[in-house]
């Protein structure tokens, strides 16, 4: 087995605590990060490869090198933990189980690009994993790692963490920054990027919790080490959410160069019941899904990027033959058209009907030009809206009846 | 200046312009809705997408500033389908009830549709279903089912008036425009969101359902609300005398001045026309003997009023304009006065109370020609002085414009007094009051929708009005009455032998520096400066 990273310590009793943190080796990163230039941590982390795992696999290193450098007015580092994609659940883990590696992390990753508060968003429902990770942050100011002049190091840092009200859009980027700053949870068009003009006007980088938590292993072992766990253009382990039909679902960290097949086969105990794989989804609701046939591939950004789907957050829904794909469809869509923020007007109006038009489909309502108008409206939404919702929304619409149409058509009645 | 390319046009526009501005520049309409150039950029209706080479795909027109060398197509196979896709999205879930809508033929749903969209609807299942018919304020309505969502009303609240009284509520298809708990939509520009916004969801609580707007005729002006003198348009029902309550004037509406009141008006404004067409107005020249009233002709009250100029000493003549007079009809009555040898002369009466006053276009001062007063001269006496010496019968012919002494700020008993002691009344405006009650010679007026001429505003911006509707009864435009008075006094003035409010504008122009070089020409729809 591979070498375990976020999840070295998930199953000793007490992980969350400073102690058991310290035991394992917790906050040895920091000093050395300390007495780092800014930019070397940042240069690290870059040839580390370390890519962002919330969804949009953005390269961290080069997202923290947009923050201008210098200037009086505050940077501010916001964790994004309001996971909410339909399929991901690795974060509240992480909050859970290691919160003090995210902790040691956002005050590297402050170090780097020079800011000296960050915000931690936690999505609503996530009230254990707030009460835990917020009695974390106690005992990091307790233990003077947080506050003024950490360690001796002239370095200032707070965290402030703030609950959400429970909107998927609030973790959308700019979503989630409106909604920090006290308004309604709308992304914000860009130009300006949050890097220049982020939240409450400042230079803000957004990082999700498991990147962030993946920073201090970076500083202590190398950025060559992590380059190395993972594929030529994505470094590391991470953590795959696996959830469906399968033997063992569970939070499973492997490799980024593992396949979708060893996933469902080799770490989660294959299909249950012995049934037959029918598809699975492999990055969260938004990634395009794929079928039976279509597993052999590599679970990183640009291996899911081949296979015309995404890796997203790595939530990995695993169907069997028992599973109606017009009607997994529906659910989907349903979950859009109800979060859909209502800013834009190709994604507030279309989630909505396309909604209604697998519902009636699923009902046995369906008149043949349906599918084809689903598949016509999403296309034409597809890339015309502020933010990356709708495009999400557009991954099932089309996959679903493209790869599945024969079962959709089966739903139409022929008179119709 | 970057210098960029719009559909094979070259256009320089000043840094900062966005998309939509630099192809109005070279005559090129891209559509959208949410944008409104007095406003934050929104980007939400996501209709104003441009094609500008070496981009990936089409971007939003009203986010995206115009850069040196850019080269930009609006009219690819790519956009007009981008732009017809839009327009579905607009319309899933609009009611589609034009023929009972208050907006339909100014609503840019319809004119957008029939421009950019013309596609087969494939909508067939329900549609949602939202508040109808919710009034937020004295003059706004709501249908939130017709509102396509593009905040401008809100921001119009956030960011010109301050006063928040909007949101956008729920999410999705079921996002709603409305009031937050407490709040009334009743700040003083709260008419502005009914013209921002582009379609029938919000509209005019008085106006709707009145006329069609079809019906209405427009005519450029300028309000007489106040010293600010906002550009306005009048609309007029002419031709259906049993629309609208068989009134004249249907609606004012703001227009673009960037200089005075940038798109908007006030409510005060916008609301403020019904004397117009109310039963106050005096519709012919009369003559009141023994408390009774005689009607006349114009010609026999204008040689009224010209023996009695004649029959007493210029120094026993005090006259009250107004500066709710035109600046034409100002200097007319200053040649008239100027020929008679009358120095009593003020326009000055202080109002009962003091008028409010804001950061934004409202003025204290409720004239809107104030300035112009000033300008042309119309202070040589001094209103008490006037009225004292008409009480101590040194004045016996008083000769009021418009005002009514009774309401306002001087003591009433004063007032009474003077009013008591002058041998001769004579009262010249648009509408009667307690003050022309007790004239012995009236003189009707044109209101300011009913002939040509100009204001001078607080800024000493002079700005011309139109003519919008004929005439009431009788009423003449006031220059034009004085100019028949000049020539019944044989005054060989070339001024007040002028057949047209533009020949006085002239004559103003040649004799008062402020005024010198102007002409309507030049003046345009915008208007021009007095000199310091």
């Amino acid at each position: 087995m591979a070498e375990k990273i976020f999840t070295r310590n998930f199953d000793r009793p007490n992980s969350h605590t400073l102690g058991v943190y310290r035991e394992t080796g917790g906050y040895t990163a920091l000093p050395k990060a300390l007495q780092m230039e800014p930019s070397a941590i940042t240069e690290e982390v870059k040839k580390s490869n370390l890519r962002g795992l919330g969804g949009a696999a953005f390269p961290t290193g080069m997202k923290w090198s947009f923050i201008p450098k210098g200037g009086t007015a505050p940077k501010y580092l916001v964790i994004n933990a309001d996971e909410g994609e339909p399929g991901t659940f690795k974060d509240r883990y992480l909050l859970e189980r290691d919160p003090h590696a995210l902790i040691e992390g956002m005050i590297i990753a402050a170090r780097a690009i020079d800011s000296h508060t960050g915000f931690v968003y936690i999505r609503g429902e996530y009230v254990e994993p707030w009460r835990v990770f917020s009695g974390a942050v106690k005992e990091a100011y307790d233990a003077a790692l947080l506050g003024r002049n950490i360690q001796g190091s002239g370095f200032d840092f707070d965290i402030v963490v703030h609950r959400g009200a429970g909107a998927y859009i609030c973790g959308e980027e700019t979503g989630l920054l409106s909604s920090l700053e006290g308004k309604k949870g709308w992304p914000k068009i860009k130009p300006p990027f949050p890097a220049i003009k982020g939240a409450f006007g400042q230079p803000t980088i957004v990082n999700n919790v498991e990147t962030i938590a993946a920073v201090p292993h970076i500083i202590n072992r190398g950025a060559a080490w992590f380059a190395g766990l993972g594929s030529k253009t994505q470094g590391g382990t991470r953590l795959y959410s696996v959830s469906g039909h399968v033997v063992k679902p569970g939070v499973v960290e492997a490799p980024v160069s593992v396949t979708l097949r060893s996933l469902i086969y080799d770490h989660c105990g294959g299909i249950r019941d012995g049934r037959r794989l029918k598809a699975v989804v492999p990055g969260g609701s938004s990634a395009p899904i794929l079928t039976a046939d279509e597993i052999d591939v590599i679970m990183d950004a640009d291996g899911l990027k081949a296979a015309g789907s995404m890796i997203g957050s790595a939530g990995v829904i695993v169907m069997d033959e028992t599973v109606s794909i017009p009607e997994a469809l529906m659910v989907v869509a349903r979950f859009y058209a109800h979060e859909s923020c209502g800013q834009c007007t190709p994604c507030r109006e279309s989630t909505g009907w396309i909604y209604k038009m697998a519902h009636r489909i699923v009902d046995g309502k369906g008149r043949k030009e349906d599918l084809d108008t689903i598949l016509d409206v999403a296309k034409r939404g597809a890339g015309t809206t502020i933010c990356a919702f709708y495009d999400g929304a557009v991954g099932p619409y089309v996959s679903y009846i493209e790869k599945f149409r024969a079962e959709f058509e089966a739903l139409i009645p022929r008179d119709a | 200046m970057p210098k960029l390319t719009i559909d094979g046009r070259e256009v320089e526009v000043a840094p900062g312009t966005n998309l939509i501005e630099a192809a109005r520049q070279v005559g090129v309409e891209v559509p959208h809705y949410c944008y409104h150039p007095g406003l934050s950029i929104a980007g939400q209706c996501r209709l104003c997408m441009v094609d500008i080479e070496k981009n990936p795909r089409p971007q939003i027109g009203c986010n995206t500033q115009a850069a040196d060398g850019m080269v930009v197509h609006t009219q690819t196979e790519r956009v007009l389908e981008t732009r017809k896709s839009i327009m579905e999205f607009h319309l899933v879930n609009h009611p589609l009830d034009c023929p009972v809508c208050d907006q339909a033929g100014e609503c840019w749903l319809q004119i957008y549709y029939m421009r950019h969209g013309l596609y087969d609807p494939r909508m067939v299942d329900e549609k949602v279903h939202k508040p109808k018919a919710v009034p937020l304020g004295p003059h706004v309505i709501l249908d939130a089912e017709r509102c396509i969502l593009c905040s401008r009303c809100v921001r119009f609240c956030d960011e010109v008036t301050g006063t928040g009284e909007l949101g956008i509520f729920n999410r999705g298809d079921q996002s709603e425009i409305g009031l937050f708990p407490g709040k009334t939509l009743e700040n003083k520009y709260s008419g502005n969101v009914i013209d921002i916004c582009p379609v029938g969801a919000l509209t005019d609580r008085e106006f709707r359902f009145q006329v069609r707007v079809w019906y209405l005729d427009t005519a450029r002006s300028v309000c007489n609300g106040c010293a600010r003198g906002c550009n306005i348009e009048v609309n007029h029902s002419r031709r259906r005398p049993h629309h609208n309550q068989g009134r004249r004037i249907a609606r004012i509406k703001p227009r673009h001045n960037p200089d005075v009141n940038q798109w908007w008006i006030c409510d005060e404004g916008r609301y403020g026309f019904h004397w117009i067409d109310d039963d106050t107005r005096l519709l012919a020249p009369a003559r009141r003997t023994n408390g009774k009233d005689g009607q006349l002709g114009w010609d026999e009250a204008v040689a009224d009023l010209a023996a009695a100029l004649r029959r007493y000493r210029p120094e026993e003549i005090g006259i009250l304009a107004s500066p709710q007079m035109s600046n034409e009809d100002l200097f007319a009555l200053q040649r008239i006065a100027g020929q008679l040898g009358i120095r009593a002369v003020d326009h000055r009466v202080p109002p009962r109370v003091p008028g409010d006053e804001d950061n934004l276009l409202i003025r204290a001062d409720k004239n809107p020609n104030r300035r112009g007063a000033e300008l042309i001269g119309l202070t040589q006496g001094e209103t008490r002085a006037i009225l004292d010496g008409t009480r101590q019968r040194r004045i016996k012919l008083l000769w009021i414009f418009q005002h009514d002494l009774l309401d306002s700020g001087l003591p009433a008993a004063d007032v009474t007094a003077a009013l008591a002691a002058a041998e001769m009344v004579v009262f010249q405006g648009p509408t009667a009051n307690a003050t022309s009650a007790g004239a012995h010679l009236l003189l009707p007026s044109a209101a300011y929708v009913e002939r040509e001429g100009t204001f001078t505003n607080f800024q000493g911006r002079v700005q011309r009005f139109r003519m919008v509707v004929e005439p009431l009864g009788e009423a003449a435009a006031d220059w034009d009455i004085l100019g028949r008075l000049g020539r019944a006094l044989g005054a060989p003035d070339p001024v007040l032998a002028a057949t047209r409010a533009e020949q006085v504008f002239t004559g103003l122009a040649g004799h008062v520096p402020a005024f010198a070089g102007m002409t309507y020409r030049a003046l345009g729809d915008a208007g021009l400066t007095v000199k310091a």
